[in-house]
């Protein structure tokens, strides 16, 4: 479990971008909190400097579009999907389980209003 | 309409399948691509291949199987040769006709190269996978001075990757500073230094003369550059990065009209409505009655919905809305920019500084940000080029 920050520094529309064994970003969506793998599956570009529009994120550099809830890209040029990690939020702070993504490979939105440990 | 035909498999031709499958036509897709391989990326070519850091593997645009989904039929290795519009038909190298209703002209270019100079060994372009992988070939293999001429984004990006072999480069460029007519000689001053302060020499207001060079084999090899004030550089390798050549000679007597590039309507659609151009190659009149053809990735990519869309109407129901949106990877600093950044009223610092190379600058005309320049940045960067793209589409 990695911390990542309060969930006070992460209001709807912001994005964070946190060291795990790779860098992990993580989306406030208009409320639902989401984390996944920080950088673009096509070309070295950090998804949290990306567009966050709805639940999806557009990478910066070549406006690959990805689902934060599943990694998938949608478009070119990115082909491979990106890792998704579950987040949970105790306390007002926020918290990315890295260990999860393999175990799930769908992680569902935390409730940026949630004050209590989800999971 | 039965069947497309799209001239041209790099980006710009790869999206006009997908853009075809996407908007609804289900019939047959020919694609005819002059390179063999599978439709590839070419941005890394200056870069992360050259330099390395990536394959060929991972250049390819999309895996066999997203090819396989798209349905086309791919004619890699060969080349249009002749477009018959009267009869709906294009002939290509290997002698084959296909009978199309409709064509796809994403030909792109080849790189251009200097006036009046042979081609010699040591003397380099980059455009295609051959070339990247030959050019790096002499990189890595024992050359110690590298000239490259033209400071544009290939030639820098070029100049960087030369510099990070540990390579010794002199940049030579005809304008005042690099870029300037893209972004300003005040603009184009911060990229002068980014050049100088990595040890790359540069060489502004230069034209090359000629080359010196020395018997090698059967032929000859290159040993130096002569520029037009007198100076003799010293060159193992010669790279020219002076843009590309659109390649439309296969549309001679088609009736498709052709100027540096196949003119197209603010549609992309060229006077038959059956044939339309994206990419590299196009170049489509705009709203103040010029014309305008882009060589940037993003337009490739972008093109083709409006293209298909009218080439799908049969006449041009929407017109291209460029975004303007370049990167460039250079010494380790990344470089954005969209909109228009030529002739501006003012250039202003919005945040970071120039000299920290972290930065954006708003370009305005009429009190009204057109343009945006990025240096490290890229979260202010896309909002400010969303801002950008939001107010061009409602004007």
């Amino acid at each position: 479990m990695i911390s990542a920050c309060d969930l006070a520094d992460l209001p709807p529309g912001e994005s964070v971008r946190i060291q795990a064994d790779v860098p992990i970003a993580v989306f406030n969506s208009d409320g639902d909190l989401y984390a996944i793998d920080d950088t673009c599956s096509h070309q070295d570009a950090s998804l949290s400097d990306g567009w966050l529009e709805g639940c999806f994120v557009e990478c910066p550099l070549h406006a690959a579009l990805f689902d934060l809830r599943t990694g998938m890209p949608s478009c070119l040029p990115a082909k491979k999907p990106v890792r998704t990690h579950v987040v949970l939020v105790h306390d007002g702070h926020i918290y990315v389980d890295t260990s999860s993504h393999e175990r799930t490979p769908v992680a569902e939105p935390v409730e940026a209003s949630a004050s209590e440990a989800v999971a | 309409m039965r069947t497309m035909t799209v001239v041209g498999a790099s980006l710009a031709g790869v999206n006009s399948v997908q853009q075809l499958r996407q908007q609804g036509f289900d019939g047959r897709i020919v694609v005819v691509g002059e390179e063999t391989h599978r439709p590839y990326d070419r941005p890394p070519l200056s870069k992360a291949l050259l330099a390395g850091r990536a394959d060929v593997d991972d250049l390819w645009l999309c895996d066999e199987e997203d090819q396989d989904e798209l349905g086309a039929e791919w004619r890699l290795g060969v080349r249009a040769e002749q477009l018959d519009p009267a009869a709906g038909r294009v002939r290509l190298s290997d002698g084959a006709e296909i009978d199309t209703d409709g064509v796809v002209i994403a030909t792109g270019g080849r790189a251009r190269r200097l006036p009046g100079i042979e081609d010699m060994r040591g003397l380099h372009t980059v455009r295609t996978i051959e070339d990247a992988l030959a050019l790096r070939a002499e990189l890595t293999g024992g050359a110690g001075e590298v000239v490259v001429v033209g400071a544009g984004w290939i030639g820098a990006e070029i100049a960087s990757t030369c510099h990070e072999l540990g390579l010794r480069v002199t940049l030579v460029e005809s304008g005042e500073v690099p870029l300037s007519r893209t972004l300003g000689d005040a603009m184009g001053s911060v990229f002068a230094a980014l050049h100088t302060d990595h040890g790359v020499s540069l060489r502004c207001r230069s034209r090359v003369s000629g080359l010196t060079n020395v018997a090698d084999g059967d032929g000859r090899r290159v040993t130096g550059v002569w520029l037009d004030d007198g100076t003799q550089l010293p060159a193992d390798v010669v790279v020219m990065g002076v843009g590309i050549q659109p390649v439309t000679e296969w549309l001679a007597g088609s009736g498709v009209a052709v100027d540096d590039g196949v003119l197209c309507d603010p549609g992309c659609v060229t006077e038959l409505p059956s044939v339309v151009a994206v990419g590299d190659v196009a170049r489509y009149r705009t709203a103040t009655g010029g014309t305008v053809r882009h060589e940037h990735w993003n337009n490739a990519a972008e093109q083709s919905a409006t293209a298909i869309r009218n080439l799908l109407a049969g006449s041009t129901i929407e017109h291209y809305r460029p975004s303007g949106y370049v990167w460039s990877d250079q010494y380790g600093v990344r470089l954005q920019i969209a909109g228009e950044l030529h002739q501006p009223d003012e250039v202003e610092v919005v945040d970071g500084s120039p000299s920290d190379r972290r930065f954006v600058v708003a370009y305005r005309r009429s009190g009204e940000t057109v343009g945006v320049l990025a240096m490290n940045n890229p979260k202010l960067f896309i909002r400010m080029r969303k801002q950008l793209a939001g107010r061009l589409a409602t004007s």
